[in-house]
């Protein structure tokens, strides 16, 4: 992997001339997790899509560049709230997939330490249908390690998994992410206090910063400064 | 429970079949007793079984070719929007066409032999594989088409990788419903002019006055389309089974 690039995001977005933000600022600190917040359709996703060069349906105004000067394009991995694996395909071969659509040969090696990192080394040679949803999670997020890309984008890809799982999910990804500048899409305040370096509420009129609770990502839950950042970010949001 | 509704099915057919000769009178050259059907077709068992060789020959290898030409024509169609344009008006258009009208040029053409039969099978079966196949081609998850281009796939490795396995399951109802026309195809390109096939036959015995004969071919003909058709049906969905399950 290359070293991690700090993003900046500003511009605005609209569908059909209605701004969906405006004037937005976005910062990405390199290698670390900025977690973004905010109420449904304000334009996170579209963030996320953009920041990948995926067609989004916005028309956008603005800049995405990398601090270090260079594109994109070619160092972001992109996880979307569906896990996105290809029900033909074992394990293995979706951990494997973007080397076999570029044409390479898969470091098989490497795709089974993946697999075993995640957990999953039981089961590499089964199909998605076999695996519960929280495995089929980790197979997403070893298959976005395979691609070891700089920038990850996350959207929203815990909130499908029940309490526990996620937990587990959160600090799989956390340390196996360790370098990289993430941003991660979340509704989850308690997900934003845990893990970011960054926090940042999206509403219609900008994005704003709101302090992270002290301590180093990922915090302990039992933390009592954790949960009072986790309620007054959820009071952040309700106000928003 | 599947196969014990297929047997009182027939058994109820049978019956009300029998009950209508005996309760009506009708002659037997107008509609036979199912006993006489069963016994002609017993006694006729080898001219019978001789054309239902050819039949199934013209509606096998018709089912084949056409899977073959739609399979070819959708995976061009979803690769090249230049395709998109200008084939698929023609395709449309000669889908406005009714196909029995092509019979008499095609055995004009092709003569009296199986060719105009697999020709006509080919014809019927093609546009159904085709649109089945390009709409499934054309209708992958847009998430699994994100997920390829973050990963730099080029167009034909996502076509052959993602697209074409993704679209299977379309293939798969595209060719059950090509086994229900094949053998209509086969038996109209026989009506038009042949020499032989459960077609003829049936022309033959009606010529004659012997309907018995007549429905003894009409049956095995019935017989040779469901099994065809759950022979692809079992294929293709074993298969799906296999290869993507759960889908
Ligand atoms: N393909 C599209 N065509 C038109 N409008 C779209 C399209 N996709 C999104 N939008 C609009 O853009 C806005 C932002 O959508 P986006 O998906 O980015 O929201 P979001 O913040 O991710 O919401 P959620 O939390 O529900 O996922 C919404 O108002 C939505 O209606
Ligand atoms: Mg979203």
């Amino acid at each position: 992997m290359t070293a991690a690039p700090g993003i900046r995001f500003s511009g605005r977005a609209s569908v059909d001339g209605v701004a969906v933000f405006d004037r937005l600022e976005l910062v990405l600190e390199p290698g670390g997790w900025t977690c973004l917040l905010g109420v449904s359709g304000v334009g996170k996703t579209t963030i996320l899509r953009l920041i990948a060069g995926l067609p989004t349906g916005a028309a956008f105004e603005g800049a995405i560049a990398a601090n270090d000067g260079a594109g994109l394009g070619a160092r972001v991995a992109y996880m979307a709230q569906s896990d996105l694996l290809l029900p033909w395909a074992t394990v293995e071969e979706n951990v494997t997939l973007g080397a076999r659509l570029r044409g390479e040969a898969p470091d098989h090696a490497r795709a089974r330490r993946l697999v075993a990192d995640v957990g999953l080394d039981a089961h590499a040679a089964k199909k998605p249908n076999a695996l519960s949803g929280g495995q089929r999670q980790r197979v997403a997020l070893a298959r976005t390690l395979m691609e070891d890309r700089p920038v990850i984008l996350l959207d929203e890809p815990f909130s499908a998994l029940d309490a526990r799982t996620r937990a587990e999910m959160q600090e799989l990804a956390f340390r196996l992410l360790d370098g990289r500048t993430v941003l991660l899409v979340t509704h989850d305040p308690g997900e934003a206090a845990r893990l970011a370096d960054k926090i940042v509420v999206m509403t219609e009129t900008g994005a704003e910063e709101v302090a992270t609770p002290p301590g180093s990502a990922p915090r302990a839950m039992s933390d009592p400064a954790f949960h009072a950042a986790q309620a007054a970010l959820f009071a952040r949001l309700g106000a928003a | 429970m599947r196969y014990l509704g297929g047997i009182l099915a027939t058994v109820i057919a049978l019956g009300l079949w029998q009950a209508i000769v005996s309760l009506t009178g009708v002659r037997r050259f107008i509609l036979p007793p199912p006993a006489l059907v069963a016994e002609t077709w017993f006694d006729n068992r080898a001219l019978i079984f001789e054309h239902t060789l050819v039949t199934a020959t013209e509606i096998g290898l018709g089912l084949l070719v056409g899977a073959v030409l739609g399979i070819a024509t959708a995976l061009t169609l979803a690769a090249s929007d230049f395709a998109r344009l200008t084939v698929r008006p023609i395709l449309v258009f000669t889908q406005a066409l009714p196909v029995f009208a092509l019979a008499p040029i095609l055995t004009l053409w092709l003569g009296f032999g199986m060719g105009s039969k697999i020709a006509m099978a080919v014809l019927i079966i093609y546009f159904p594989i085709t649109s089945a196949f390009f709409d499934g081609l054309m209708r992958t998850p847009p998430g699994y088409l994100d997920l390829a281009q973050t990963m730099g796939a080029s167009k034909w490795r996502t076509l052959w990788r993602i697209r074409v396995p993704a679209a299977l399951p379309s293939l798969g109802s595209g060719l059950r419903l090509a086994a229900v026309y094949a053998p209509i195809g086969a038996v109209i390109g026989e009506w038009v002019g042949s020499s032989s096939g459960l077609g003829y036959l049936m022309l033959l015995a009606n010529g004659r006055a012997k309907t018995d004969l007549m429905f003894a071919a009409l049956l095995t003909l019935g017989v040779l389309s469901i099994v065809l058709y759950l022979t692809v049906n079992w294929l293709t969905l074993a298969y799906l089974k296999r290869h993507s399950p759960g889908v």
